[in-house]
This record gives structure tokens, sequence and C-alpha cells, in this order.
């Protein structure tokens, strides 16, 4: 059980250092062996605006940036005026006496003025760093960790970099102990030192780890921190990075590459994905395993790049026209998606079609503490019916195979998988064409006389699916079938439902319960409908406006849930949103609840 | 035929078929063109030129987009992909890359890689990519019965300029050797055997390689025929035309109209390729698409040692 959960809170605008301050918070909480999760409010544009970032640590588990702010560092005016009445008793407000002024704090807020121009030494870009020292101080951290964070930090910028920014945090931390009241509770301390991953990260170590050879992407927020990871370890690696001219030329691209036998992987946003949809299918109809990641961010078109949002299902569900297999799964947090991707990887080589991944600006970006023991990358690696030329694919005549069927590249199977042989390969030459062919590759799509071939190749096609769907796990309901209340959601929301549900047993005396579906299509469907269909009361948890997976759910079950809670201004779910919604739902006051995002305006 | 779970370390055995004929390079299909479509020549073309240096068919990937000429992969005896309208470029890099030691050639229409893929057709030829990129070009849409294509000649009636193209038409010669291809060259259907020494000399060509193939289009394209094409088509190689030069290259391949070259316009052999700059690809493992998969330990702890 947690005894100490808190959090901090950094604002300001951009280019005054919160990215990095967040950084070194997190690096110093997990170096404690602290569970923690970061987010990062922020705008799309380099200088300026509005940007928070939220720090939460706790010796117990941390699965969203939670309720609360203890330490409030308002780096400018506006931070202040949007965020103290945020505070309640027993936080604590930190800035810059000379600039900033703090309004009407709730009772028991512990205001904390600096002179931050002293403390700086006139380096104005520092005031960040004298917080910091402040912080620990107030936490009761020792302040050797934070020198080693910002040695870290500045290494770049050079020793006498180093040097001010070490003696500037000093500063911040001894004026603490002289002038402010250290909270009556410590930052804890765990045994084992934890390392700090953001999802997008995970999903490039994922990949690396299932042996992505080729990786491609055309830069687009939340997903270009997979870009970034791959082309700074691709020559380390081994693996081949390109940026090309636009994500219709990256699907092409990857798919070009897995069609020679390589692992490839491509990630992108919404818009990003729409332009790769008809070569999503074309994977699909040469049957050529990739993987691809949809970090989601706030729509339509541009939408809001820098916002998170489940706004892209019916998108994935409905890339590329016609009627083919695909995998789509949405991970719960940044250690899943790292397991996600190799798992996938092995389902796609097996059954031969495009995986599709669901992530969001909250996870891709998101920070979150993770166990080294957890990262394995050591993973197994199942490549299904492939034949390579090391031998196992020896026919007497390598120049033989399309001109004597004598290999049939999309032989019609019971499990609908054909043995695939790849480019190189001697004595199984093949065309693979996106027209309808036959089994070996011949186009039938003219001949309009061939109905009965045309319907052997979309069956043969679609039964790899039913192979896949026994393979995935079925999802699983956490808490008592009779709970009062099931709180549905997909992908990222995992971890604050979870949160909400135990805020709704400790502090309401409702019971919940927790359905997460990861794995959405092929769908579970009738282990789902058996689970709803004891449930009492069900509500779907979900970050968007018209209610996607809800619609997902009642196309593919038939279940109508009983109540909603979404939401879509651009900022993920708090567990106490939650916790009000279900009281209101209970209490018969809606069915559709919209939390608000309580920040001034 | 056995199927492979663990990621083979071996690298290829380049097996050469024992007996090479001009039939081996033939797929099973007769091409469903209509009968006297310059694309029959294309086709004959390339079976001659891929047999005459001697490439086993088996290390041979031809990779189209959609359209008449795009149906060329499946005519041959080699590897082959089918892709979507424009795509075929983007495609044949991907799979360049994925396996380098590959001969990769890139075949389809004018509107596949001048209209709808002319995106990743200039962006290969600034990288240099080592493919041959062979444009059956009819100045029309055939496979969608003839409607105006990025090549055809302003002024001409089409289905869909039913009172003439008011638009300027791509030259594809200029645009490429200003665009960064390193050997730029022009054929023409009715001159088969002249099409096969360029194609000979694109294959071997190590750079981005673009021939553009006057390839009539005998049913919808009524203005730019074989009749019409015979008297004005010159022969650059035996004009005396020296393909170092850039300018004369530019002003021969902007000629048309009473003399209209064919030939090899442009070339240089001093850059080096995409695949020669990425040292991923030198390390002395082969193709990626046959290494072995997965991570070193001691890659993995360097990888989790950052995150700490
Ligand atoms: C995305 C997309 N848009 C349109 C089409 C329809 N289409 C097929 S082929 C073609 C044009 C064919 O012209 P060209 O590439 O010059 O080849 P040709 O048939 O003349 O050899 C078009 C527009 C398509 N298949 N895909
Ligand atoms: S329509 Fe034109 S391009 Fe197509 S096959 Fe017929 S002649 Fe050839």
């Amino acid at each position: 059980m947690a005894t100490v959960d808190f959090a901090v809170g950094i604002g300001g605008e951009n280019g005054q250092g919160i990215a990095s301050a967040g950084d070194i918070l997190a690096r110093i909480f997990a170096g404690r062996g602290l569970n923690l999760n970061a987010y990062n409010a922020y705008q799309s544009i380099i200088r300026g605006g509005h940007t928070f970032l939220t720090v939460r640590a706790s010796d117990g588990p941390v699965r969203s940036m939670g309720d609360k702010i203890d330490v409030f560092i308002p780096l400018n005016q506006d931070t202040m005026d949007r965020h103290l009445h945020l505070l309640r008793a027993g936080a604590c407000a930190l800035y810059d006496r000379e600039k900033i002024k703090p309004g009407v704090a709730a009772a028991g807020v512990q205001l904390c003025p600096m002179p931050m121009k002293e403390l700086a030494k006139g380096n104005k870009l520092a005031a960040n760093t004298a917080a910091l020292g402040a912080t620990l101080q107030l936490l009761g951290i020792a302040a050797e960790p934070l020198e080693a964070a910002v040695t870290r930090q500045f290494k770049k910028k050079g020793d006498a970099a180093v040097a001010e920014n070490i003696a500037i945090a000093r500063a911040g931390y001894d004026y603490a102990a002289q002038n402010f009241k250290a909270f009556p509770w410590q930052a804890p301390r765990r045994p084992k030192p934890l390392g700090v991953i953001t999802g997008n990260q995970a999903i490039a170590m994922g990949g690396a780890a299932a042996g992505v050879k080729f990786y491609a992407a055309y830069p687009m927020s939340p997903s270009t921190g997979v870009l970034m990871w791959m082309a700074g370890h691709a020559r380390k690696l081994g693996i081949m990075v390109r940026q090309v001219e636009d994500e219709i030329g990256v699907m092409n691209m990857v798919i070009g590459a897995a069609c020679t036998g390589c692992r490839a992987m491509c990630a992108t946003s919404g818009g990003g994905f729409a332009l790769m949809a008809e070569a999503i299918g074309m994977a699909g109809m040469i049957e050529t395993p990739v993987v691809c990641i949809d970090v989601q961010r706030a729509g339509p078109a541009t939408g809001v790049p820098t916002k998170t949002e489940q706004g892209d299902l019916w998108q994935v569900l409905g890339a590329g026209q016609g009627d083919y297999p695909r995998l789509v799964v949405a991970p719960a947090n940044q250690l899943d998606l790292f397991q996600t991707i190799p798992e996938l990887f092995n389902l796609c080589d097996k059954y031969q079609c495009p995986g599709l991944v669901l992530s969001d600006l909250l996870i891709s970006e998101g920070t979150a503490s993770v166990d080294p023991g957890e990262l394995d990358c050591n993973v197994p690696i199942e490549r299904g019916e492939l034949i390579l030329p090391d031998g196992n694919g020896a026919a007497a005549d390598p120049s033989s195979g399309y001109n004597n069927r004598a290999y049939l590249r999309f032989k019609n199977t019971a499990s609908g998988i054909s043995p695939r042989a790849v480019p190189g390969v001697p004595g199984h030459i093949f065309v693979a064409a996106t027209d309808e062919h036959d089994e070996d590759g011949t186009l039938i799509s003219d001949e309009f006389t061939n109905p009965h071939t045309r319907r052997m190749m979309v069956e043969k096609r679609a039964r790899k699916m039913q192979g896949a769907l026994a393979e995935l796990a079925p999802p699983k309901l956490v808490g008592p079938e009779n709970a009062a209340v099931t709180l549905v959601g997909w992908g990222s929301t995992q971890g604050v439902i979870r949160e909400a549900v135990e805020k709704l047993a400790g502090e309401e005396g409702i019971v919940a319960a927790q359905l997460s579906i990861k794995w959405l299509v092929p769908l579970h469907v009738a282990e789902i409908s058996r689970i709803l269909a004891c449930s009492r009361t069900v509500i779907i948890v979900e970050n968007n406006y018209s209610g996607q997976f809800a619609r997902y759910l009642r196309s593919e079950t038939g279940f109508e849930a009983h109540g909603h809670i979404r939401k879509y201004d651009g900022e993920p779910f708090m567990p106490h949103h939650i916790v009000e919604a279900v009281k209101a739902q209970l209490a018969g006051q809606t069915r559709l609840s919209v939390p608000v995002h309580e920040v001034n305006a | 035929m056995s199927t492979t779970i663990a990621p083979p370390t071996t690298v290829p055995a380049s097996a050469a078929p024992a007996q090479l004929s001009k039939e081996t390079y033939k797929g099973r299909i007769h091409p469903d063109w209509c009968p006297g479509c310059g694309d029959f020549s294309v086709v004959a073309a390339l079976q001659a030129a891929l047999f005459e240096l001697g490439l086993p068919p088996h290390q041979i990937l031809v990779v189209s987009g959609i359209g008449c000429s795009s149906n060329l992969p499946g005519y041959m005896n080699t590897y082959g992909l089918h892709t979507l309208h424009g795509r075929a470029v983007a495609v044949a890099t991907g799979a360049k890359l994925g396996n380098h030691e590959l001969k990769v050639i890139c075949t389809g229409g004018d509107g596949d890689g001048y209209g709808i893929g002319c995106n990743h057709f200039v962006h290969a030829m600034r990288r240099n990519v080592d493919l041959t990129y062979i444009v059956m070009d009819n100045q029309i849409y055939g496979l969608t019965t003839g409607q105006v294509s990025p090549t055809s000649v302003k002024g001409m009636k089409t289905k869909s300029t039913p009172h003439g193209s008011v638009e300027n038409p791509i030259n594809p010669i200029p645009l490429a050797i200003v665009g960064g291809a390193t050997y730029v060259a022009r054929a023409f259907s009715g001159k088969q055997k002249h099409m096969v020494e360029i194609f000979k000399g694109a294959i071997l060509h190590k750079g981005f390689a673009l021939v553009d193939v006057f390839s009539p289009c005998v049913t919808y394209n009524k203005d730019n025929t074989y009749q019409w094409f015979n008297p004005r088509v010159k022969i650059l190689e035996e004009q005396g035309h020296d393909p170092s030069d850039f300018h004369r290259a530019i002003d021969r391949g902007s000629q048309w109209g009473d003399e209209i070259p064919i030939g090899l316009f442009w070339r240089r052999t001093d850059l080096p390729t995409l695949e020669d700059l990425e040292p991923v690809l030198h390390d002395g493992h082969g193709p990626l698409a046959w290494r072995k998969l997965g991570l070193s330990n001691e890659q993995a702890q360097a990888l989790i040692e950052e995150l700490l």
C-alpha cells in the first residue's frame, strides 16, 4: 500500500526549461525507486504559450498523473493565475517574489516566494533550477542526486554551465531550508532504482527487440519521438532508418522492405495514417506483415497537434478499401507498448497481415518509471511459414516458379496461411499483386467470369483471423462480476480507470469492476459479451466525443452500455473526473458525463 | 517445403541456373494488351536485356504500379510486385534497401510515374537509389480508357479534355536530369534493338536510371502513333551525343517536334548511391532481409542503461 504519493507541477512558457526540469525530477524520483508518471500539457509552439508538466511519484503504484499537486512551481504569472486555485491544504507554491503575484490561495497552502534573481545570479533561465533545489529540500531529499541530475542534463553545454547550475540549485535548496516549512512527510525511497521511459521510446525499443531492420517515417507529433530514437540508434543496432517524402511513401517503402523479408515498421499520427490507408490494404492483399503505430492526437485534420485523444479508432478500423485481415491493438501504457510490439510482429509474420497499433499522446509522450528487469529485450521471435534462402527453400531449378506453377505463393490452405518465400530465394518465383489473384499470383481481376476464385481468395485471407483470435488473450474483468458498476475502456485509459475504481471503493464505498479491451481486431466477442451480460451497470470511458468504442462494441456485440464518460478537450482524464461521473450516473442524474478540465481559461 | 522459425544466419547461395535462355524470362501468361500496343516491345526488350546480361531470374525483382503498362511484372518469370497506382518507386526503394543484392527494376506508365507517383519519382532521383525505372510513356491513361496524362501534348483531345488540353506537359527527360537521376535515356517501342541496349546500360548502371519509352497506345492515343514517331525519332548514339555534357543533355532532352531524340541523354558515374552511403548495409552482414533478428545482450544492456 502506498505510504506517500505526491506530485510536482511546473508551468510556464515554452522555452522556460519545463521539460528538462521535469526530466530531472523524474530521474531523481525513479532513482529513489519510486513509481512515477509524468505528463506535459504543452502547445505546438517552440516559445511562448502555456505549458504545464505534472510529475507524480509514489512508493505505491502510479497509473496516471493523479488528482492533486503538492509542489506548484509557476514560472510566470499566467501559470500562477490558472492553477493556484487548484491547490489544497498542505500544498506549497514556489515562485519568483519579484516577478509573480500569488493571488488568493486556499487555507493551508504554503506560499513560498523566492528571490530568484539573487539565487540564480542573474541567469534568467535558471529560476527553474533554483525552484528544483527548493522542491527537493521540501520533499526531504538530499541535494546530491540533484547535482548528479543537473550534471547529466547540462553536460553537453560544458563544465561552466554544469558548475553554474549546481550552484543555483544549491542556493535554492539552502534558501528553502532557511525560509520554508518542509512537508511533514518525506519522499520515500525503495531499494531498487527504476528507469524512466516514454511511450515513444518504448515503441522504438520494442521494435528493436523484435528485430526491426527497416524503419521509415515522416515527422508528425506526437509520433516523432519514435523516429528520433530510431535515427539515434540506427547505426549501433543495424537498422535502416529513412525519413521519407510523405506518409504514402512511408507505408509503401515499409511494405517494399517487408516484402524482402525484413521486419519493417513505421509510426505516425492520424493525418499521416490517413495517407497510408490504401497501402495498408495492399499489405493485406499481398499478405505482407508490417507494423504501423498511430499515435493519436486530437483531430480532425490538423486538430490540436499537442493534445491527446482517442479519436482514430474508426479510422484505423476502416483503413483501406475492402475486407482484409488485420490486427488492431491498443496497449495500455509504456511497458505494454514495449511488450506488445514484438508480440504483434510475431502474429503479423505468422498471419502475414498488417498490424496496427493505437497509441496516443498521453502514453507516447508521457513518461513512466520502469523496472529494468521488466524490459526483456530477449523476446521470442517467430516468423511463421517464411521461406528464406538458407537452404530450406531448395529447388531443383532456381529459375522455376511463376512460369511452371511449381510454387503457389497464395496457396489456399485450411488455416489460410500460405508459405511465404521472398525475392532472392531460388525456385520460388512469384508475382504479388494488389489486383485479385489466383493461388500462384496470376491476376484474375479482369476475368469477371471467375467468381469462384475470387470467393476462394477472399475466404482464404479472412480465415487467417480465426487462428489469430484463438492466440490472443481474452480480456479479463478486474473486480467482482456483480459490482455496482463496470467501467469499460480501451488503450491508454486503463491506468486512470483503475485508479478511479480504487477511489470509488476507498472513498465512496462503491464497488466497481474494470474491463479493459486491448485487442480490438480480432475482437473476443463471445467473452466480452459474457462478461457484460452479467454486469449490473456498464459505463464506457473514452477520450473522444462520439463514443467511438461504444459504437464499435455495439456493432460487434449488440451490447448497449448504460452510461458514458467522455472527454474531448485535449487533456487526459484524471481519476476524480471518472469518480464524480460514476457517482452522478449511479444517482440517475445523467447517462453521459463530460468532465470539465479544471484550469482557468 | 519447410518452414523457418528461427531466423537464418547464412547468406544466400547465388544459385545460377544451368541453362538460361530468352524463354527463361518469360512468364506463363501471355500479355492481355491490345494487339499492337507498344508495351509488347518493352517487355520483350526487357527480357532480352536480362538474358543478355545473364542475370538469374530469382535475383531480379520487377516492381510496378497500376495501369496497362504496370501489368508487365505478370508477364515476366522473375520476382514481381504489382503494387498500387503511383507507388512502384516507393515500394521498390524499400525493397532495394531491404535486400540490396537484388536487381530491382521498376515499370509503369506516365500517369503512374509522372502523375500520381511524381513525388516518389522526384525524391528517388535525388537520393540516387540504385533502381532502373522504365516508364512506358503513351501520353494517355490507357487502363482507364483514354483520359489526359501529364505527358499529353498541349491541345490534345482526350475523353477528359474533349476541347483539347490547356495544360503544359511534363518533359521527364530534363526533369530527371536536373532532379538528380544519374542515367537518363529515352527509347521507342518501334526501335526494339536500340531499346535493349538502353535497358542493358540502365540495369548495369549503379544509381537511379530513368528510361522513358515512347510506347504508343494504339487504342486511345490517335495523335502520337508509330507513324507519327517513326520519321521523328533520331538516335543520339548515331549523332555523336556526349552523355556527360549536362547542358547539351538538357537541350537535346527538351527537343520536340520534327526531330525527337532517343537514346542516352545523360549519365554520370561519379556519385555514390543511397545504398553506398548507408553504413548499415556495409557491416559485412549481407542484406538486411536475411540478418539475424533481435538484440545482443550487450546492445540490450546499453539500451536499458540509457533509461536509468
Ligand atoms: C488511387 C488510384 N486512383 C486511380 C486509379 C485508376 N487508375 C488505374 S490506372 C490509371 C492511369 C493509367 O495510366 P498510366 O499510368 O499512364 O498507364 P497506362 O494504362 O497508360 O499504361 C488510373 C487513373 C487507381 N487504380 N488508383
Ligand atoms: S489501352 Fe492502350 S496502353 Fe492499354 S493495352 Fe491497349 S494499347 Fe496498350
